[in-house]
């Protein structure tokens, strides 16, 4: 595996081995149900009417010719669902707020980009719900549309929400505009620290909407009974949230639905919201039958999150020795339809990496007439890396500095003060890029038309509701039940550790997702959460589980609690008198378990606190084909300070993963626009997603240094991947252009009329 | 006694500019009252949409967490993920 | 809607199902016999997720008609393992932590058995063009590529 992970064994048994993951087996054979798996007697097929148009006033819907067609059983417009008001979650994370939701399940009045739900039909297969869709008339009232972040900025743009007021200036605004907030982060005295500064690099940098790309389109299936009950089957980041943004546009309680998560083909993100599911359940309610929908590819690409397309500016000003002086940012980002873009988040990510006493960032959020932006990976933190990580570069040639050096002359530690506020706690930054200097791939020699790009990365990661349930059974295995769908191995991340605290084999331990019902809430699969959260949640309640073992094994050898230890999965007991018990194994406990109270077990629900940050370094080696402009990326590896591998190849997966998603966004993603404001390219075909042809092996360095926050040291890993990628290509491609990459994807055309303006091809 | 950093835009609006405060309380919750009392719409403004920071540790539903007498205190956005 | 009557032989088992003439082999395969182990990620031939055997070629299941396999010999992924033996690309799948979320991962089993049953010597720039049609997007393909060479290698030692 290329260079061996650095991994500092404190004498686990289980933590930080590489064990054939609990579900493996279901899905090397195609045996694992994901969303689209799902059949129910008497189901019925759905599909959704979009709009043609990427900005429209509705006038009316006629879905009388559809529902006339032989086999066709409901049609839902948003007249079957309540009008929300405004109003903004409070629970969870990110704010959420239902009436943007509602209205981007379903368009009530306007059509806000191609695309967008105006109805669904159900029909008793799906070339007939098809036939149906086509038959929903919808007479709407074409308006003049907005795509361009900078455009729709214009005090002249066509406005799409005529109740949205721009948040967070001054004066408040008395028109209603694109500019959803402006919000904004300020430390020291920039001013001062740009006149301290010998040099100064100043730049625009822009970057494209890119999608997620999961495999697995959104799916659905909803069965509605007499009694008011639904229940949901779907692929999502988070059974409990489906239920709570269910329960909140259809008005229901939240303990009239019950969701059962199906297996998730990927998410990165893009399933932390609901589309589909409350239509199913609408229309299964309407029809009387289980209703399934699954989206095309199509459908994903218009209608489901990318992330948002960036205007970046950034100013970053040092001493001749190198020393940050100052760093300023502007962001500017689409949120799509609707309000939300992670402007924020970039403008708290960009500069945490290092230390600068004076620093600010200006955050814009900006809607238009794109799909509404969901979640991607670190949401807002790749493109604001990109401006400054770019900027960094820059200025290191400008001092004719190693861009490693730099980084680690003005590296973030213990106590560094972020932009964001606080100081960080236990951190290893500047250790990744003490391991990139001594990685091979950095001294390595490079040939013609070739550069080689160094970039650095932030996320917060974040902790969060979670609960585990740990069952001890009869013969001594144990079931541990969580509520986070496993998109990419947790399932065996949460047995490693449950093992590891109770004791026993990790063959013994099977854990398993729980539904709405069956496990205490948690939050969604996000941020980075599952290994952190959800697993000091497994090692409370495997404690709890042994803390109850301990008492049982005292009940049967009938001397006080008191000198019950555990250790190596039995219950040993050293008596005041020195008597030591021979040791009682836990399935011998279980065995028992009836005549000392009944089942075994440990539940716990926690709101995790102490989610340790990651940073990461990557590097990055192209060979840019002059001709062409076709850029080639020869050689990559990823460093990341990830706290403790719990299982280190998926812990591996999550950085190259990330890197390859990063890599697309540097060189081909995008999303393409024509004069009309609808999407160009997609398709995989057209949307150029990276494929094994395309890329080299992904090195990783997984430098551990353990969070204090978590039993075993985790920190979050899953994010922090895809931050420093944009810009550890862009500048391997300035490098080996000699001009600077300040948009992106550097696609062939893209770049060879840079080339050729510069004259350098 | 603790000191609570804002944000520009919140000094502007509630403390008369002032981004430091420093105040006397031993838990989350008593700093929030005291918050309250001596500047009437902050904690209000900050609202429910904010996590915590408390020496550097990050808290999304904080209640009685504790506040040391050098505890430095930051409110920020809520921090999502993908 | 006149459905056709089609007889073909899936997974070395002879089968007999009626498709609506729009019907692609993989809605065949998932609505009409439910094999929902191959699985739909684009519906256009450009994400391989749908890859089964036609008649011993590689073929995407979307682009093929149901009516189309009139006589035909069809393997999907839920033949590759004998009974509860794996094939060894499935056991070198989950040795080398070769998926994440696992949607693609059918489709890529079924491309590789597809390379190595004709060549099991591959290099890996061999593979990476062989699985250019197989998109994975949460595993970077590393531990894929990685984890089809070993196959090959402990294939080639067992020959």
């Amino acid at each position: 595996m290329g260079n061996e992970p650095k991994i500092f064994s404190k004498g686990y048994k289980w933590v930080g081995t590489r064990p054939v993951r609990p579900d493996g087996v279901d899905k090397v054979t195609g045996h694992a149900a994901f969303g689209a798996d799902y059949q129910m007697p008497g189901m019925l097929a759905g599909a959704v009417v979009r709009s043609p148009h990427a900005h429209a006033r509705i006038k009316s819907i006629d879905a009388s010719a559809a529902l006339a067609l032989p086999g066709v059983r409901a049609v839902v417009t948003a007249e079957d669902f309540p009008d929300l008001p405004s109003e903004v979650s409070t629970g969870g994370e990110a704010p959420v707020n239902f009436r943007h939701v509602s209205l981007n399940v379903i368009a009530r009045d306007k059509a806000l980009y191609e695309g967008h739900a105006v109805a669904a039909v159900a029909a008793t297969t799906p070339a007939i719900a098809a036939e149906a869709a086509a038959l929903v008339k919808v007479d709407y009232e074409v308006l003049p549309h907005v795509i361009d972040v900078l455009e729709a900025m214009a005090p002249d743009a066509p406005v799409l929400h005529e109740d949205l007021y721009t948040s967070g200036v001054e004066p408040a605004p008395t028109k209603a505009s694109n500019v959803a907030a402006r919000t904004g982060f300020t430390l020291g005295d920039t001013a001062k620290g740009f006149a301290e500064a010998d040099v100064i690099v100043e730049r625009e940098f822009k970057t494209e909407a890119v999608h997620q790309g999961y495999i697995e389109p959104h799916a659905a299936v909803a069965s509605y009974a007499a009694d008011g009950m639904a229940t949901i089957w779907c692929t999502s980041q988070g059974q409990f949230m489906v239920r709570e943004f269910t329960a909140k546009l259809l008005g229901m309680d939240i303990s009239s639905i019950r969701v059962i998560p199906s297996e998730i083909g990927g998410g990165f993100g893009g399933k932390t919201t609901v589309y589909l599911e409350p239509l199913a359940v609408a229309l299964a309610k309407k029809s009387g039958r289980p209703v399934k929908l699954v989206m095309s590819r199509v459908e994903v690409f218009k209608a489901t999150g990318p992330t948002s397309g960036a205007w970046v500016k950034v100013k970053i000003g040092a001493k001749r020795d190198g020393k940050l002086t100052a760093g300023e940012m502007v962001l500017k980002y689409q949120a799509g339809a609707f309000p939300g873009s992670p402007a924020t988040l970039g403008g708290m990510t960009g500069f945490a990496p290092y230390d600068i006493e004076n620093a600010s960032a200006e955050c814009w959020d900006v809607v238009s007439n794109r799909p509404k932006c969901a979640a991607y990976r670190a949401p807002g933190a790749p493109m604001a890396a990109f401006g400054v990580e770019s900027a960094l570069d820059e200025l290191a040639q400008k001092l004719g500095m190693c861009p490693l050096e730099l980084r680690m002359k003005n590296a973030a530690k213990a106590g560094t003060r972020a932009l964001y506020g606080p100081k960080f706690l236990e951190i290893g930054y500047a250790e990744t890029l003490a391991a990139a200097k001594v990685h091979p791939h950095w001294s390595a020699p490079l040939g013609k038309n070739q550069g080689r790009g160094i970039a650095s990365g932030f996320w917060f990661n974040v902790g969060g509701p979670s609960s585990a349930a740990i069952h001890i059974n009869e013969d001594g295995t144990a079931e541990v039940v969580t509520g986070n769908p496993d998109i990419g191995g947790s399932r065996a991340s949460m047995a490693i550790m449950a093992a590891e605290v109770l004791g026993i084999d990790l063959a013994k331990v099977k854990p398993m997702i729980g539904d709405t019902g069956q496990i205490a809430y948690s939050f969604l699969t996000g941020g980075s959460r599952v290994t952190f959260a959800t697993g000091k949640a497994v090692v409370e309640a495997a404690e709890a589980t042994v803390a109850e073992l301990k008492k049982r094994a005292a009940k049967l050898w009938k001397i006080d609690g008191q000198h019950v230890e555990w250790r190596d999965g039995q219950a040993w007991c050293t008596l005041d008198d020195g008597t030591e018990r021979t040791p009682m194994s836990l399935a011998k406990i279980a065995a028992s378990a009836g005549k000392t109270g009944g089942p075994i077990s440990g539940a716990v629900s926690i709101n995790a606190a102490g989610a340790g940050p990651g940073f990461g370094t990557h590097i990055c080696d192209v060979e840019v084909d002059p001709e062409t402009g076709a850029v080639t990326v020869l050689r990559y590896t990823a460093i990341q300070d990830v706290g403790r591998a719990i299982h280190p190849s998926y812990v591996e997966g999550q950085l190259q993963g990330g890197a390859a998603q990063g890599i697309g966004w540097a060189l081909n993603e995008e999303y393409l626009y024509d004069a009309n404001g609808r999407l160009q390219n997609a398709s995989f075909l057209d949307y150029r997603m990276p494929v094994a042809s395309d890329l080299p092996m992904i090195d990783t360095v997984l430098v551990e240094v353990p969070n204090p926050g978590h039993p075993f040291g985790v920190r979050g890993v899953g994010e922090v991947p895809i931050v420093p990628p944009l810009a550890a290509v862009a500048n391997a491609v300035s490098r080996a252009v000699g001009v600077r990459i300040d948009a992106l994807p550097i696609s062939p055309p893209r770049l060879l009329k840079k080339l050729v303006e510069a004259g350098k091809a | 006694m603790a000191r609570v950093i804002l944000q520009g835009e919140l000094a502007r609006r509630y403390t008369g500019g002032q981004a430091t405060l420093v105040v006397q309380a031993s838990d989350y919750s008593a700093l929030v009252a005291e918050l309250k009392r001596r500047y009437p719409g902050l904690v209000e403004a900050i609202g429910r949409r904010t996590a915590v920071a408390i020496d550097g540790e990050i808290f999304h539903d904080p209640l009685h967490e504790p506040i040391a007498a050098d505890s430095e205190v930051h409110f920020m956005p809520l921090i999502g993920g993908g | 809607m006149t459905k056709h009557h089609v007889s073909a032989t899936v997974n070395g088992e002879p089968v007999e199902f009626l498709c609506e003439t729009q019907q692609t082999l993989l809605d065949v395969l998932r609505d009409e016999l439910e094999l929902t182990g191959t699985k739909e990620g684009c519906g256009t031939g450009d994400c391989g997720a749908c890859s089964v055997m036609l008649d011993g070629r590689l073929v995407c299941s979307c682009l093929v008609l149901g009516v189309e396999t009139e006589g035909r010999r069809i393997e999907t992924i839920e033949s590759i393992a004998q009974g509860n033996e794996l094939h060894p690309i499935q056991q070198q799948f989950l040795e080398d932590a070769a998926l994440q979320c696992g949607i693609c991962t059918p489709g890529i089993v079924v491309a590789a058995k597809a390379l190595l049953d004709h060549n099991l010597n591959p290099t890996e720039t061999e593979v990476r063009y062989w699985l250019a049609g197989n998109l994975c997007r949460c595993t970077g393909y590393d531990k894929i590529v990685r984890a089809v060479l070993n196959a090959a290698a402990k294939m080639r030692e067992e020959a």
